[in-house]
């Protein structure tokens, strides 16, 4: 209102109404809001008319209908033939979950050693990761993902399986075989120890923090943390007297029977798609590090900071808040791009609910509506995060 | 104590720095040679010469930002070789300053001058703020002490590095062309604090082209050029009766200004 009485009080008075800056924003703001409104309105209408007019069943009823098909890969809860398509999307979902959680755990990881390697005086190594970097990226990821899978399914058949370890690992065209863990009583003991290593790191981080502000004395803090993280369930599960027996997998029949799968069609995905996003990863870790000036390590060690505290105080903090942002939109790329898994047959959400499940029930709006706001609604969550880290690393300046 | 005509010298007899037949080169290019030189504690010395002479080498390499390949450098009493536990407890006592201020941009003017003292020297957070308080003081900008380096002018950000130099309490000051990066109303307020920094009796040893200072407080003015110390001495001699004919053609370009 304050604003408004400065307008008139600048005295721009009652000439041309259409001259005014602000007037010209918001009426073309609203027009272009308008426009919009009046697009939603005639597609909505068009497409609920040609709906009733074919006589196309809508609504999420279909939900609760027997799904009939079979879905190879459900890694967290039990699927057949006879649950639900409601049962189907939340497969798919926790399919997609999966793979893109662990593909960006491996990006990152793989990314960031790569991208420091990159910065490697060793003429060599800085060549090779260049080289990896520059093929990786320039090859469309869906035949990366075929690559792989047609490197998985080249694998030896079952008759033939790799067998590692007196036949404890074993290695075939229809997986990964592995022992399945079997915790007996008292195993309960070692995630409880882990949640109080985790739980006590965090008190003594904040402790060493606040000790070394009264007294000066530095605490080796990820020492004693790693240390605790790893050695308090380790101590739990000796306590308790190694409870955790192994089933291992027999060849019965034609296939083996018992054991965790791990199935080529996830592999080949998650590498793939790690593999193509580390590659993306890596060029912006070096990037962040590059764009902070020698000059800001020259003045660090000259005041007589060793070379790990400059990296941790001086050099990461300013390279992360040049490094996050195209980091997230990494992250977004490589959920997104885990919907290729239809390309392998991979039940992901697009393979499963957006696939078989809407050709079966034909109710194709429903279905990609679904589709979409499980994307968007993972994106948003990746993005929130993301910014909320990086308003921790930027806090202020300037 | 001092036979030089600057009547306000602090020299002393005691050696701070000595180098002894320095050379280095950069592949195959010769950047410092044979250099010898010997720094009292509390001499002021004035490096100057024509740019690509090798001063900022020269001056790096007192606190192993630049390693030499030949000779010796010892400081404070401490040679300067590989050894890891001598390079830390040189830079202990050497601080320096640079051309561009290289101020920690995420951190504010305080944690500026706090990090060193809190993490090389294990000190407290609270007596680190203080001394971080008393040397803002004394370079003036004790009001700036929350803002960050961005917000700050030119002369602002050079007062600022002194201070987090001399938070560390060194014997020995390095500076690399302090104020060429300065627009010429900033250069006083920075050579104001470095003559008062002169005359606590700090031992220096500063590349600049300006003159004025140099006059003012040098003990010695030092002359290289193609990676060699041409010719040394006291100010006045210097700049009234240069001897060889390069340091001539030097004075006469940059007294030409
Ligand atoms: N890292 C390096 N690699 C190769 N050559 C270098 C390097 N650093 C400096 N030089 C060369 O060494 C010579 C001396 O450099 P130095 O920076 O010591 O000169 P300077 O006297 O400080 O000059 P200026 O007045 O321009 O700062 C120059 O010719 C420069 O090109
Ligand atoms: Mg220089």
């Amino acid at each position: 209102m304050s604003a408004e009485t400065a307008q008139n009080a600048r005295g721009s008075g009652g000439a041309s109404l259409f001259s005014d800056q602000r007037f010209r924003s918001l009426f073309f703001q609203a027009l272009v809001i308008g426009l919009l409104g009046a697009f939603l309105v005639f597609i909505v209408y068009n497409t609920a008319h040609n709906i009733e007019k074919r006589g196309i069943q809508t609504g999420f009823a279909f939900l609760d209908a027997a799904a009939g098909y079979d879905i190879a890969i459900s890694p967290f809860m039990e699927y057949t033939a006879t649950h639900t398509h409601g049962r189907v999307f939340l497969v798919g979902l926790f399919n997609t979950l999966l793979v893109s959680f662990l593909g960006i755990i491996a990006a990152t990881f793989l990314g960031v050693f790569l991208g420091v390697l990159r910065l490697s005086p060793n003429w060599l190594v800085s060549r090779i990761v260049y080289c990896y970097v520059e093929f990786t990226r320039n090859v469309p990821l869906l035949l990366q993902i075929l690559l792989w899978y047609a490197i998985f399914l080249a694998l030896p058949s079952v008759k033939q399986s790799i067998t590692m370890f007196n036949d404890i690992i074993i290695l075939n065209k229809r997986g990964l075989v592995l022992p399945e863990p079997l915790p007996g009583d008292g195993f309960m003991l070692v995630p409880i120890a882990l949640v109080v290593a985790i739980v006590a790191s965090i008190f003594f981080a904040r402790w060493a923090k606040k000790t070394q502000a009264a007294t000066g004395k530095i605490y080796p803090v990820f020492m004693t943390n790693t240390a605790m993280i790893i050695g308090l369930p380790l101590l739990a599960f000796a306590v308790t007297g190694f409870p955790l027996d192994f089933a291992y997998a027999e060849l019965k029949g034609f296939n083996f029977k018992g054991g965790v799968v791990i199935k080529p069609e996830f592999t080949a995905l998650w590498f793939a798609l790690s593999l193509y996003t580390a590659a993306f990863i890596s060029e912006t870790v070096r990037a962040g590090i590059q764009s902070v000036s020698h000059g800001q390590t020259e003045a660090s060690e000259a005041l007589g900071l060793r070379p790990s505290w400059t990296m941790r105080l001086i050099i990461l903090p300013q390279a992360l808040r040049v490094i996050i942002p195209p980091m997230t939109s990494q992250y977004l790329n490589l959920t997104k791009n885990s919907s290729l898994a239809v390309a392998i047959g991979y039940p992901d959400i697009v393979q499963s609910f957006g696939g078989v499940t809407l050709n079966q029930t034909g109710q194709a709006i429903e279905v990609i509506f679904i589709t979409m706001l499980v994307y968007l609604t993972i994106s948003l969550l990746i993005s929130a995060f993301m910014n909320w880290y990086n308003n921790r690393v930027s806090l202020v300046e300037r | 104590m001092s036979n030089a005509s600057t009547n306000t010298s602090k020299k002393t007899d005691e050696v701070a720095i000595q180098l002894n037949g320095v050379h280095k080169w950069y592949g195959q290019f010769h950047v410092l040679k044979d250099i010898n030189l010997n720094v009292q504690r509390g001499e002021r010395i004035v490096i100057c010469g024509p740019s690509g002479s090798g001063k900022s080498t020269l001056i790096r390499c007192i606190n192993r930002l630049e390693e030499h390949q030949q000779g010796d450098i010892i400081v404070d009493n401490i040679e300067l070789t590989g050894n890891l536990k001598n390079i830390d407890a040189i830079r202990r006592e050497v601080g320096m300053c640079f051309q561009h201020f290289n101020l920690f941009p995420h951190l504010s003017v305080l944690e500026n001058c706090t990090l060193a003292p809190i993490w090389v020297r294990k000190m407290p957070k609270k007596e680190a703020e203080e001394i971080a308080m008393h040397y803002l003081e004394r370079v003036k900008i004790p009001d700036q002490a929350s803002k960050f380096p961005g917000q700050l002018s030119g002369g602002q950000q050079q007062r600022v590095a002194i201070a987090r130099s001399l938070c560390m309490n060194p014997r020995i000051m390095l500076f690399d062309e302090p104020t060429s990066a300065l627009d010429p109303e900033m250069i006083a307020e920075v050579l104001d604090t470095m003559i008062e920094l002169a005359e606590t009796g700090m031992t220096m040893l500063c590349v600049t082209h300006e003159m004025g200072f140099a006059r003012k407080v040098a003990d010695r003015v030092i002359f290289m050029d193609g990676g060699e110390i041409i010719e040394q001495n006291e100010p006045e001699e210097f700049f009234n009766n240069p001897q060889s004919e390069r340091t001539q053609k030097f004075l006469s370009q940059i007294l030409a200004h």
